[in-house]
């Protein structure tokens, strides 16, 4: 199991222990935290599972990948910390992250 | 219109099993109009999920028909180019707009991150209130105990003033936008409102360019607002191009004029329709109004308010055994997939408590996905909220009528009766 907390617009948290291995978003979804719609259902392919990585935590995750940029960049409410849930594996490096939900997603 | 000739073969009156495969052409408008396009889709889904149509008036193309492969087509944008159109059938010769849903990187996502933020959720979050209250106002006007053509009075009217807003283009002329939005998508005959496809540039470039350019210039001499056009012609990838490129500035408006136009009012004369075929879901819905949340998605599904996006291949690509050539028109029919069993269970019932009600495929998916699809939703959220308070039921009384396209899935008559609490 890994740890996970979500940090929503407004200030409340939740942590949860999930199955390594999960998506971020299919962490967020399986357990249902607000916040994360996922429309597509995983496939990088609508952007609605947007997140913000909390501080630290950005050098572990990495930056976007060529896919995920595509459709990131197109969204005014990208900052440098965005990802997409779908895009990131809870593996043990993993184990803590804490991520950020926007207000809104798109 | 309706003893006017279908080109070639038609499918009316054929039955989807029996005809051969390689037959089957999905193009043809009277399939929509007739309501009766279900069973060929079924079809291909099943026997020939990635079709090839030989031949049809909008010459040969590809069809693809399931919801895994229309998101695999979404997906690689750089493939399946959007450019030189989005629907079947490709632009007139002599008139070619050019709008950002009708290109490809880098142009389109510096255009379209130009006006995202007038339909993000912050943004519309500020219009919540006056929306309301305009809706309340057109409800609030309907004739009890009379039948009326929900078409018209409702879905159209909310729409139109909803652009209106959003352009904040002057109210008291705000008919002209839905005017031109019709204009920019009929399909010329004697019960159009254009007889030829020659009145379509004429009408648009005497009238509509003229109008937004006046609003352009007034935009571009005032403070940034918060309106579309102030977007424009504030905007760096857009600020030029009212004066430099023309019919960009054409295409663009068209764009966003009948993107907020034509689905919104269809899905929202959906809504209606659905209710009265299902009414142990309108039953529910009555019993509990925060249903309207699920219910609002599933309309979008069930309506399908573009019947499919085309995209043109920049090379060849193997899809699902099929290789698509170079050059080739492809057609994702969003109708299809948003019937198809492997993604969505009892894709043919209306549900309005469904579970992961937006996973459907009606705005599209990838970097073209809808831009406007939290402002529709927000509308018709709004809408069924105000109609709540005010009719016990909005009862169908007749048949409704189907547009005669096969692009905007919609209605022009959807006759009511509305029952006040």
């Amino acid at each position: 199991m890994t740890k996970i907390t979500f940090i929503q617009h407004d200030g409340e948290q939740q942590t949860l222990e999930v199955e390594k291995g999960l998506s971020v978003m299919n962490a967020a979804v399986d357990n249902l935290v607000e916040g994360i719609d996922a429309d597509c259902g995983g496939e990088c392919n609508c952007a609605t599972c947007h997140v913000y990585i909390d501080g630290a935590w950005m050098d572990k995750v990495g930056p976007t990948n060529e896919a995920e940029e595509a459709i990131m960049s197109l969204n005014p409410e990208r900052k440098d910390t965005s990802r997409l849930g779908c895009q990131i594996k809870l593996t043990d490096e993993l184990d803590g992250l804490v991520v950020h939900l926007p207000e809104f997603q798109f | 219109m309706s003893d006017m000739p279908e080109p070639r073969t038609s499918m009316v009156g054929k039955d989807p099993y029996s005809i051969p495969l390689e037959d089957i052409d999905v193009s043809q408008r009277e399939l929509y109009r007739s309501n009766i396009m279900w069973g060929f889709f079924d079809r291909l889904r099943n026997e020939d999920p990635v079709h090839y149509c030989k031949d049809s008036e909008f010459g040969p193309y590809w069809s693809v028909t399931r919801f895994e492969d229309i998101m695999k087509v979404e997906a690689q944008h750089n493939i399946f180019s959007s450019n030189p159109s989005i629907s079947i059938q490709d632009p007139m010769e002599d008139f070619k707009v050019s709008m950002f849903i009708a290109m490809d990187e880098p142009e389109h996502g510096k255009q379209r991150r130009t006006v995202q933020g007038a339909v993000a959720p912050r943004n519309l979050a500020n219009m919540e209130s006056l929306i309301r209250e305009r809706a309340g106002a057109i409800l609030d006007t309907l004739p009890v105990g009379e039948t009326f053509n929900w078409v018209e009075k409702v879905s159209i009217e909310l729409t139109t003033q909803m652009l209106a807003t959003l352009f904040d283009f002057p109210f008291e002329n705000r008919h002209k936008l839905t005017y031109w939005s019709d204009v920019a998508t009929a399909v010329p005959g004697p019960d159009s409102i254009i007889d030829t496809y020659a009145d379509r540039p004429r009408i648009l470039m005497d009238e509509c360019v003229p109008a937004f350019m006046g609003l352009w210039h007034e935009r571009a001499n005032a403070e940034p607002r918060t309106d579309l056009i102030s977007m424009l012609a504030h905007g760096e990838a857009t600020k030029n191009m009212a004066t430099e490129r023309p019919m960009e500035f054409l295409g663009n408006l068209m764009l966003l004029i009948v993107g907020g136009n034509d689905t919104t009012r269809n899905s929202l004369s959906g809504s209606v329709l659905f209710l009265n075929e299902n009414p142990e879901e309108y039953e529910k819905l009555m019993a509990d109004h925060s249903l309207i949340n699920s219910m609002v998605p599933e309309v979008i599904r069930y309506q399908t308010p573009l019947t499919h996006m085309r995209r043109t291949a920049n090379e060849d690509f193997d899809l699902n055994g099929k290789t698509i050539r170079k050059g080739d028109k492809v057609v994702m029919w969003y109708v299809s997939g948003n019937r198809d069993e492997d993604a969505i269970e009892r894709p043919y019932d209306f549900i309005i408590d469904r579970d992961k009600p937006r996973h459907h495929v009606s705005f599209g998916f990838g970097i073209h996905r809808c831009m406007g699809n939290r402002l529709a939703e927000m509308q018709l959220r709004i809408v069924w909220e105000e109609i709540l308070k005010r009719f016990s039921k909005v009862e169908l009384v007749g048949e409704p009528v189907r547009s005669y396209s096969n692009f905007v899935k919609g209605y022009t008559d959807l006759p009511v009766r509305v029952h006040p609490l």
